[in-house]
């Protein structure tokens, strides 16, 4: 995940509490959407960012899931995303996404 | 129990997947909280 | 109006290796946050020769000896297999080495930045001149070196960023001002690296295209970089200063800069100029980036991988006034990504591919081939970010079937035959739809090609001025031939008009005698 954007997740969890914070994703595969997962829950497994050794435990989910998916407006999910189930590996992503969960989020 | 509702949400989007905007516009639409939005690009 | 027309390409490639370690932002980030990393130490075990990168693949393809259609048929991932053509030279332009280049980076330096190693300058120089392109004006240009101890100092002091073949310091770039950050030796290096390559790319163009280097009117840069100093950080103009240097002597010019879609931009603004008639002929053209050597090569090495991002990419084309041969630019129906189109991919989408079409009335299927970011998927798989090309072609195919043009279960097969494998390196702009563009014009002239969508995009957002998203398209078609119906003057109408009202007149009168 680019640098910035972990400072950001970083400095707003310590703002708002990891326990009220949810992460969404929009990565276009699997492991892409696994990386920045374990990147908000367990750590930067890079090592090269400020999340590098910090287990925020977040939330996260990527937007084509069926439990967020669920939450949404239909006709704006419908115009926004739809689509992109067509393009996207969407079992690859959820597989992916649902395995870090169970391991690394904590609430 | 609500994933989104009254919760704060941070978007990673994705350029050549779906982008930031349209996620957020997604979790507004579920009654979240939108306090970072990016979309990341690796090309 | 008739369209401009497409007259020639050139398409380069540089391998530097050297640059990727020193230069490319993953390394130079690197050094900065874990200067103590496993990847910092097997950087130089995963680097790959010159003969490996002449005998991969994508370059070949790239450099026009083999064609994308060919190379769909070879299943990737393509970097353990050898290329039967490993040539350095293809019919649109070169894989130049890392030592040429460097003489071809004081070649295009006007402010002596750049000091090369004496004992360097004089072997290599002979290879130099051995490239058929380099004209006898770039080489007159390269100056004797300098002594070594006098390089070493130049980088010791910190007055210049050093220059290295295989670790070995071979020259220096120094700082172009004693502390404006504009004009340090790291941005000099860059700025004149994309200088250098754009140079090899307009010289390729300007032969392929066949005409006199006195045609060009006017040469467009669409590269990512920005030349100014403190008081105007993107002053520009890399254009007329690379004009200046491959010799287009009546060329003026300007830099257009939008990320990766900037050279769409570029041509669509080619084509639109010469067609109003303001200029004859256009060069577009563009050179590489330093800074995304290596951008995924934690990647690539963690998965064992050698650093494929090894190589500079160029590319340049001539755009010049309907000539009844070459490939028409339709400026007909441009498609665009406006400020209030938004970021949902089946609105980018619609905009850049579908609106245009339904301009012309034209089907999805209708364009043979479409040629969104041609990144090489060999690069970006094992970066996690898929294959981009084929992720594109997807979205315009599943558009495609939310408008009933095909069925769902035709989407496979409509990613198959209208898209193309990417073989472009990952240099921002340079894989951006127009890598396409030289082998499109090949196949129409062939008579094998019909329409080529070209499709730039670029992620505004990273320069923090906007959440914007941009994206513009073009449709390449083969010359239409016909020729244009001479114009009419208004002078002409009014005879035209007045003869007809004379004989309504009197006919009018000849009816009124007969009812008598």
């Amino acid at each position: 995940m680019d640098l910035e954007n972990q400072k950001r997740v970083k400095d707003l969890t310590e703002e708002y509490g990891a326990e009220n914070v949810v992460v969404l994703l929009g990565a276009s595969e699997g492991e892409a959407s696994g990386l920045a997962a374990e990147t908000v829950t367990n750590g930067d497994p890079t090592y090269a960012g400020p999340l590098a050794g910090v287990s925020l435990g977040l939330v996260v989910y990527h937007v084509c899931e069926e439990e967020v998916k669920a939450e949404f407006d239909p006709d704006v999910y419908e115009e926004q995303v739809s689509m992109m189930e067509m393009v996207l590996d969407v079992d690859e992503i959820a597989g992916e996404m649902q395995a870090i969960r169970e391991q690394y989020t904590q609430y | 129990m609500s994933i989104l509702d009254g919760k704060k949400v941070i978007v990673i989007g994705d350029r050549d997947g779906i982008p930031g905007p349209a996620i957020s516009l997604c979790a507004e639409s579920a009654g979240a909280e939108v306090i970072f939005s990016a979309t990341e690009c690796f090309v | 109006m008739k369209n401009s027309v497409m007259m020639g390409a050139g398409y380069i490639l540089v391998h530097t290796p050297d640059l990727v370690v020193h230069y490319g932002t993953t390394q130079t980030s690197e050094r900065i946050v874990n200067p103590g990393s496993e990847y910092l130490k097997q950087i130089k075990t995963s680097l790959r020769t010159y003969d490996r990168v002449r005998s991969y693949y994508p370059n070949q393809t790239y450099i026009g000896n083999i064609t994308p259609f060919d190379l769909a048929k070879i299943d990737g991932p393509w970097q353990n297999l050898t290329c039967p053509v490993d040539d350095r030279y293809g019919p649109f332009g070169e894989i130049m080495p890392q030592d040429e280049f460097y003489l071809l980076i004081q070649a295009v330096d006007e402010f002596e930045l750049v000091f090369l190693e004496k004992g360097f300058v004089e072997t290599t120089k002979t290879k130099l001149a051995g490239d058929p392109i380099i004209s006898s004006y770039i080489l007159s240009r390269i100056r004797d070196g300098i002594e070594s101890e006098r390089v070493n100092n130049m980088v010791e002091s910190g007055e210049a960023e050093g220059l290295y073949m295989d670790d070995r310091l071979v020259g220096a770039v120094k700082k172009a001002h004693a502390f404006d950050p504009n004009l340090s030796a790291h941005v000099m290096v860059e700025n004149l690296v994309s200088k250098a390559s754009s140079t090899l790319a307009l010289l390729y163009a300007v032969r392929n295209a066949g005409i006199d280097r006195r045609e060009v009117e006017y040469t467009i840069d669409c590269s990512e970089e920005a030349c100014g100093d403190m008081n105007q950080r993107g002053g520009g103009n890399f254009a007329k200063a690379t004009a200046e240097i491959a010799e287009l002597s009546r060329s003026t010019g300007c830099d257009i800069r939008g990320f990766c879609a900037a050279p769409s931009h570029a041509v669509i603004v080619a084509a639109g100029l010469v067609k109003a008639g303001i200029f004859k002929t256009v060069a577009v053209t563009a050179g590489g980036s330093t800074a995304k050597l290596g951008m995924n090569g934690k990647d690539h090495v963690k998965k064992g991988l050698p650093i494929l991002e090894d190589v500079l990419g160029g590319f340049a084309v001539i755009i010049s006034a309907n000539d009844g041969i070459n490939p028409e630019i339709n400026t007909d129906s441009i498609g665009w990504h406006a400020v209030g189109t938004g970021s949902a991919p089946q609105n980018v989408i619609s905009s850049l591919a579908t609106d245009p079409l339904d301009k012309l009335g034209l089907k999805v299927t209708d364009i043979d081939y479409y040629s969104p970011e041609m990144q090489n998927p060999d690069i970006t798989k094992p970066a996690g970010a898929g294959d981009v090309p084929a992720a594109n072609l997807k979205m315009i195919g599943a558009l495609a079937v939310k408008r009933g043009d095909i069925d769902r279960r035709e989407l496979p097969a409509f990613v198959a035959k209208h898209g193309l494998p990417g073989f472009a390196p990952t240099q921002g702009h340079i894989p951006s739809g127009v890598p396409v563009m030289g082998h499109a014009r090949e196949g129409m002239l062939r008579g094998e090609i019909n329409r080529v969508m070209i499709i730039g995009k670029g992620s505004l957002f990273l320069g923090r001025m906007t959440n914007l998203f941009d994206g513009v398209s073009f449709i390449m078609e083969p010359n239409s031939g016909a020729e244009e119906a001479p114009a009419v003057s208004s002078e002409e109408i009014r005879r035209i008009i007045a003869r007809s009202l004379r004989d309504f007149a009197s006919g009018l009168l000849k009816a009124g005698e007969n009812d008598e």
